[in-house]
């Protein structure tokens, strides 16, 4: 049978411990990386004959042995349909399910478990705002506010939904460094503003953005403001009541889960007055022809048999970050990333894009003597996974006035080592292309 | 498994530093805009007819080697051909460069430099991006951007 942490942490209502993970009592506060890369098994994996170098996990992190597991583990011992039957299978998979919920609440400090909305993922997230919260507030001549930093998934919802109901889209400028500009940001707001939409963590440069007092700005106006926090949940401790956010969106699988399964918080007084996105199964009261009643929250939001699987998965993500000292490990991220900053710098002919004064796990650059997807495919047969392209953030890359770039993105589990690897490879490059 | 200088040729290195046809043609009877959105890869093509007969063929644009390489080979087989032909040499090009790895490559004469991008599947688009915007380009009827997605 199977037993995690979830089992113990199920049921509606129930207490949430008040903050969020901020390390494991007992767990060492020094960072031991070997322990942490023996955890994922993929790392042992040879690509082209050389030993594989992930340095792509803002597109998806590698995922743990107890992750994989607790996902086997749930379809040998637990797979049933939620909230559907008497047998004791579906009571296992609900338990599970539910506990994660629980278990995502604490991992942000929501106040309720019922505040969590389980999606499929990030876009999921905020499509799911923009076409209920969204088509339900805005009027014509209202405005929408966003960064030019944003992911194409924080950008195109909102246009859609602004065109179809006569709003505008508004884009608050970065400077050269990859960084917000707070004081354009505070003038584009103003009382038509209803909803600003900005991510914690920009994909594409690593910048960590000022949430608190974007929010705090936000509020003055009358303005909800919906975070996207995919980039955010796999490098920093997450506080959605400190952000004081209305809305807080992630994904799994940047965070050592499975791809498919996500996170909508939302402050529980706006989850209750929004319609629901789609309709279904699991998501009503009662149905009959003539009127059908819908779900409390979260329910409401959830139609349909949801990925369990990947939700246990997520699950099972959430405890691994309980497993070592959060503070010690992004203590060690950041020494890796201010590392790779400092050796790329180094090499004759590379601009490094997005210099923010406050960034977290990602290096992007551009090299003058070859094209970023050239450089991707001579890394891959060196071994060396990193991400080449305009990483679904068009508006950045014409900011900077360039197609593409090189992006090498970190987690927990990479080296020092690791950047050699990506040094020695970039020199390989130089060679081919002098 | 392939080398690296399989792909990344001589004869494509050069034609990345120094691309052949790279210019606008004033007088074109066609231009045409082609596009991949997965790496950014944007490129201009200019097509000068007479009747049937391409009688020049340019282009401008930012891309990998590889891509810029291909648009570069591509306006120097085709200047002189006809439009019939240029279509019959996209269809050989395009099985050249998705052929399985298995079997010998088709020789297409100078064009079979780009036949190591069999061996990289991400690269295929990169390749044919040009072929594609002039398969438009030359087409009845079209208007828009060309997109390899």
């Amino acid at each position: 049978m199977l037993t995690t942490k979830n089992d113990t942490a199920f049921g509606h209502g129930v207490p949430t411990t008040g903050f969020a993970h901020e390390g494991t009592p007992g767990a060492s506060a020094t960072f031991d990386v070997q322990r942490i890369r023996a955890d994922f098994p993929i790392l042992r994996e040879i690509v082209h004959g050389k030993p594989l170098v992930y340095l792509d996990s803002a597109n998806t992190s590698q995922k743990p042995e107890s992750v994989i597991r607790a996902m086997d583990d749930y379809y040998r011992h637990a797979n049933a349909n939620i909230h559907r039957a008497t047998h004791l299978l579906s009571e296992r998979a609900t338990k599970l399910y539910e506990g994660t919920r629980a278990n995502v609440a604490r991992f942000i400090n929501a106040p309720d478990a019922k505040s969590i909305v389980l999606t499929t993922g990030t876009t999921d997230g905020i499509n799911l705002v923009a076409a209920s919260y969204g088509r339900m507030v805005l009027k014509p001549g209202d405005e929408v506010l966003l960064s030019w930093l944003e992911h194409h998934s924080n950008i195109v919802p909102w246009q859609i939904l602004c065109e179809q109901a006569g709003a505008r889209l508004r884009v608050a400028p970065i400077n050269d460094l990859g960084e917000i500009d707070i004081q354009a940001y505070e003038h584009l707001l103003s009382d038509r503003t209803r909803i600003v939409a900005i991510s914690h963590v920009s994909n594409a440069l690593g910048t960590i953005n000022p949430v608190r007092h974007i929010v705090a700005k936000a509020h003055e106006c009358g303005a909800v403001v919906l975070l996207d926090g995919a980039q955010a949940v796999p490098h920093l401790v997450v506080d959605v009541q400190a952000l004081d956010c209305d809305f807080y969106v992630f994904s799994s699988h940047k965070m050592f889960g499975p791809t498919g399964a996500g996170v909508l918080y939302g402050r529980k007084s706006l989850l209750e007055a929004m319609p629901p996105y789609r309709g279904g199964g699991d998501m009503i009261a009662s149905v009959t022809f003539e009127k059908t009643a819908y779900n409390q929250v979260p329910y409401k939001f959830e139609a349909g048999t949801p990925n369990i699987a990947g939700v246990v998965g997520m699950g099972a993500a959430i405890d691994y970050f309980g497993s070592f000292d959060r503070a010690a490990a992004q203590a060690h991220e950041d020494d890796v990333l201010a590392y790779a900053t400092e050796r790329v710098r180094a090499i004759p002919g590379t601009r490094i894009i997005g210099e923010a004064a406050d960034k977290t796990g990602v290096l992007s650059f551009v090299l003058d003597h070859a094209h970023p997807h050239d450089v991707g495919t001579i890394l891959d047969r060196e071994g060396i996974a990193v991400r080449t392209g305009q990483h679904c953030a068009q508006p950045i890359m014409d900011r900077y006035g360039i197609a593409a770039t090189v992006r090498a993105s970190l987690a927990i589990y990479n080296t020092r080592e690791d950047v050699d690897a990506l040094i020695t490879s970039l020199a390989r490059v130089r060679e081919v292309f002098g | 498994m392939s080398e690296l200088s399989d792909l990344y040729q001589e004869v494509i290195l050069d034609h990345n530093r120094r691309p052949r046809n790279f210019r606008p043609i004033d007088d074109a009877s066609r231009t045409q805009e082609g596009y991949n959105p997965l790496c950014g890869d944007r490129l201009t093509l200019y097509v000068k007819l007479d009747g049937r007969s391409i009688v020049d063929l340019s282009f401008q644009g930012s891309g990998c080697a590889i891509s810029k390489a291909s648009a570069s080979l591509m306006t120097e087989a085709l200047k002189g051909k006809t439009v019939e032909q240029a279509r019959e040499l996209f269809d050989r090009f395009h099985d050249m460069v998705t052929s399985s790895t298995d079997v010998a490559a088709p020789d297409l004469g100078k064009l079979s430099v780009l036949s190591g991008v069999r061996e990289y599947p991400t690269r295929v688009k990169c390749a044919s991006l040009a072929w594609h915007t002039l398969k438009a380009a030359v087409a009845d009827g079209t208007d828009g951007p060309v997109s390899t997605e």
